[in-house]
């Protein structure tokens, strides 16, 4: 159900995207922020050590953006991103269609989802110190355990959304299984992907950075523990603004690949069109 | 029959899985896997004992405080913001950043102002999961149908009446579903904010038997967070299907149409 809840929410927001406007109040509002900040931690208002001015957040920033150690740590984080995204989206994506195109697959492994599904990824974090060490593998571990269910249950449910004359028509014109696949369930279950897939690249971003600050696997996620241990809240308050600003792009990516990727698809058309 | 069918639907591949793992662990023991029985003896062991009280209460009690407090900072302030055009159009991109910020991160900051104690614990939780409940009510509200909202107008409805009768069940399945989104972020920030400077706790103790080797201790940790993430998506479908019982009785009228 909630499925259908987030495809339409993200219909609304692709429509919204597109219509811009408003951005002027957007800096507003971001600038006013930058500048609140400033004066508080400047007046006093707030303890200096516990939150240094934006400005030196931002002087700081711009030291770690010239830093080629910086970038390093940013690269090592989005490869485990990119690689638990792309196993986990392979194994959502074949699992999915496989049980989501049989209604008997679909009863005889509901139970079993149902249970995995909502076991926290983090659970897993002794299981893979123990297996991996601080290797890259254990954030993969975790990165994919975390992403394959959202993409998993979008594809079981845009798999089972197939409208049943469409496929009664292609079966009376006599198209394999293997083309029903292609030019039935596939375009049917592509825009529920999407959404898996874009929920799935947030979560894979969560557990990589976590799993990179507990864990201790090289990326960005080791350099903020680090600061904590130096106490150095300038470099943290610079690195977390670097987390929300990878975060960001990869929001923003993944908006704009679904919308390149389902431009055909009803919603998004109309949208273009008016 | 039906119900026998759908037992058999429900036990059959757990059944099978349990099976499966039993025999290979009696067939070639290993140091890192226990044996099902194993498992549930310690299981029942670990955790039916004082722990229950002075560990996995405190943090089932900080998550709910956590959730709670995210769905009413988020349904609050997520229908204010969605109420005024200029206010949301002011804070959108400070949203969209915020939500953008993966939540641990924000641990070690917390930790270093507010200190380790159950109220920054309870914080970081309410942090991390507001911004689902936060977003998608403010998509919710903004959403509402026109006609209405201009309906409820010219009769007059009162404003507390039309966010009681006209905005909050229009905003209803968005929040519902940001909800959801909340709750297993919620999760993983009470285990990872009971990893640093803490000596109890849910998450604390299955990393300390990680450490000290005990692995069945572990794996019945690891069992015990995968219940209660299940406790809690059981008793989200409950609190959705009344919540929203009009909803998907529309929906399925519209389908059947």
């Amino acid at each position: 159900m909630t499925a259908v809840i987030n495809t339409l929410s993200e219909v609304r927001r692709l429509r919204r995207t597109s219509r811009g406007g408003g951005a002027m109040l957007g800096v507003v509002g971001v600038a006013g922020f930058l500048a609140l900040w400033e004066i508080a931690s400047r007046t006093g208002l707030v303890d200096a050590r516990f939150v240094p001015a934006a400005s030196d957040v931002l002087v700081r920033f711009g030291q770690y953006v010239i830093d080629r150690a910086f970038w390093r740590d940013v690269g090592d984080t989005m490869l485990s991103w990119a690689v638990g995204l792309l196993i986990a989206a392979v194994a959502g994506i074949v699992l999915g269609f496989l049980i989501g195109s049989s209604r008997f697959l679909e009863r005889f492994t509901h139970s079993t989802i149902e249970f995995l599904r909502p076991v926290p990824s983090v659970a897993l974090i002794p299981l893979a110190v123990l297996l991996f060490g601080t290797k890259m593998q254990s954030s993969l571990l975790l990165i994919v355990y975390a992403a394959f269910w959202q993409i998993l249950l979008q594809v079981i449910y845009g798999a089972k959304d197939v409208d049943p004359v469409a496929d009664s028509t292609a079966r009376s014109y006599g198209l394999s299984r293997l083309q029903r696949v292609r030019h039935v369930v596939w375009p049917t279950a592509l825009p529920y992907l999407m959404t898996g897939l874009r929920l799935a690249a947030a979560v894979a971003l969560i557990l990589a950075i976590t799993a990179e600050m507990l864990i201790g696997a090289p990326g960005l996620g080791k350099q903020i523990a680090l600061t904590r241990e130096s106490g150095d809240t300038l470099s943290m308050y610079a690195l977390i603004l670097a987390a929300g600003l990878i975060g960001v792009v990869i929001n923003l990516v993944a908006r704009f690949v679904e919308r390149r990727v389902l431009a055909w698809h009803t919603s998004v058309r109309m949208e273009l069109a008016g | 029959m039906k119900l026998l069918k759908s037992f058999l639907y429900l036990v059959s591949l757990p059944a099978i899985l349990v099976l499966l793992w039993w025999i290979s662990t009696i067939v070639n023991p290993n140091f890192y896997v226990p044996t099902p029985a194993e498992l549930v003896g310690t299981f029942v062991d670990t955790w039916f004992s004082d722990r229950f009280w002075r560990d996995v209460l405190p943090s089932i009690g900080r998550l709910f405080l956590g959730v709670i407090g995210s769905i009413v900072f988020g349904v609050v302030f997520g229908i204010l913001i969605g109420s005024f055009r200029t206010l949301r159009r002011l804070l959108e991109p400070l949203l969209e950043f915020f939500r953008a910020i993966p939540p641990p991160v924000m641990l070690p900051l917390l930790m270093i102002v507010m200190g380790v104690n159950w109220r920054m614990q309870v914080f970081v939780i309410i942090f991390g999961s507001v911004w689902p409940v936060l977003l998608n009510t403010v998509e919710g509200v903004r959403a509402t149908d026109e006609v209405q909202r201009e309906t409820s107008r010219s009769y007059r409805l009162t404003r507390t009446d039309r966010l009681r009768y006209l905005i909050l069940p229009a905003a209803a399945p968005q929040i519902m579903a940001g909800v959801r989104q909340s709750l297993s972020i919620a999760l993983i920030l009470m285990v990872i904010s009971e990893l640093w400077y803490t000596s109890s706790g849910l998450g604390f103790t299955i990393v300390q038997f990680q450490r000290n080797f005990a692995i069945p201790e572990m794996w019945s940790g690891i069992l015990l967070l995968g219940l209660i993430g299940l406790g809690l998506a059981v008793i989200f479908r409950y609190a959705e299907r009344y919540i929203l019982r009009w909803y998907h009785g529309l929906r399925e009228v519209q389908r059947e149409s």
